[in-house]
């Protein structure tokens, strides 16, 4: 009986203490390095980071300066801070684009595909979602790095 | 703590703060404006809002994603982000961090220009800001 106590002890003790599980989107709910959030969060969402592998991380923090048609460009003490976070939390699987090279755009990698794979493509082309990559227009918390699909807020019409 | 650290520490701090105003960032841009051109007469709100609407050539233009009514919120032109008012008379917190704002400038210019900004155009932007809200006629 008092071993069993101990036992229903732990396992309450371990359940207050466990770390938030990930949502099945796959994203961001551990906790976002807040350089990261707020650099990379300036112009788009702070996309979630394990969805693109730390080959292709490398490829997007060397090319700031081209970064799908702008100067994405950062100061040299917050490049290397974001560098170490993507490359360390990045997708252990590579992700490679169709020409072999590593893949960039988020938005076509595996983990992005599987988690939107029931949204239809003329969702994403709704005004007031416009592209996959405006996160923000379904997940109200994407600015903060949490893609959870329990926490979505969805336009008006779009089902879930 | 020994008085001459304290001494130094305590004129460094005015000094490391002097660029995160609009003031501030106007004559350090000034300063550096004189030591391009010595027939440098100081900034122009009017030459500011006439480059700010400017085309350089490329497709975008300042006012693409700050829009031509600075004192309103803008969107990016590319991802649709809403960007907070470029006018401090509408967002006190703009042109307050000197970091933030040549790291903007670096990156728009840049793109709209394909050059850095010179600080005559900087500051001529920065003076047409300003004047936003200030009543102040353009």
């Amino acid at each position: 009986m008092k071993m069993l106590r101990i036992l229903v002890a732990s396992l309450v003790l371990w359940l207050i203490t466990a770390p938030y599980p990930a949502g099945a989107s796959g994203g961001g709910e551990a906790r976002v390095d807040p350089t990261y959030a707020r650099e990379c969060g300036e112009c788009h969402a702070p996309y979630p980071v394990r969805w693109l592998s730390a080959d292709s991380w490398r490829h997007v923090l060397a090319n700031l300066n081209r970064h799908f048609g702008q100067d994405a460009s950062l100061d040299a003490e917050a490049q290397q801070k974001i560098d170490d976070y993507l490359v360390s939390h990045g997708r252990r699987r590579s992700t490679v684009a169709p020409d072999g090279g590593p893949l960039l755009r988020i938005t076509e990698s595996p983990g992005f595909l599987g988690a939107h794979d029931e949204v239809s493509p003329a969702t994403w082309k709704r005004s007031d979602v416009q592209s996959p990559a405006r996160c923000e227009a379904c997940h109200g918390n994407a600015a903060q790095g949490r893609f959870s699909e329990h926490d979505l807020h969805l336009p008006e019409g779009v089902s879930p | 703590m020994p008085s001459r650290l304290l001494i130094i520490i305590t004129l460094a701090v005015p000094t490391v703060a002097l660029g995160d105003s609009p003031e501030g960032l106007q004559q350090g841009w000034a300063r550096e404006a004189e030591q391009r051109d010595s027939g440098f007469a100081g900034f122009s709100a009017s030459r500011g809002v006439a480059f700010f609407n400017a085309r350089h050539g490329g497709d975008w233009r300042c006012s693409s994603c700050h829009t031509d009514q600075p004192l309103t919120s803008g969107r990016h032109v590319v991802t649709g982000k809403v960007i907070k008012p470029l006018a401090p008379a509408a967002n006190p917190e703009r042109f307050t961090d000197a970091g933030k704002v040549e790291k903007w400038f670096r990156r728009n210019c840049r793109d709209v220009l394909s050059r850095d900004c010179t600080p005559e155009e900087k500051g001529d932007v920065l003076a047409y800001l300003l004047d936003l809200g200030s009543g102040v006629r353009q």
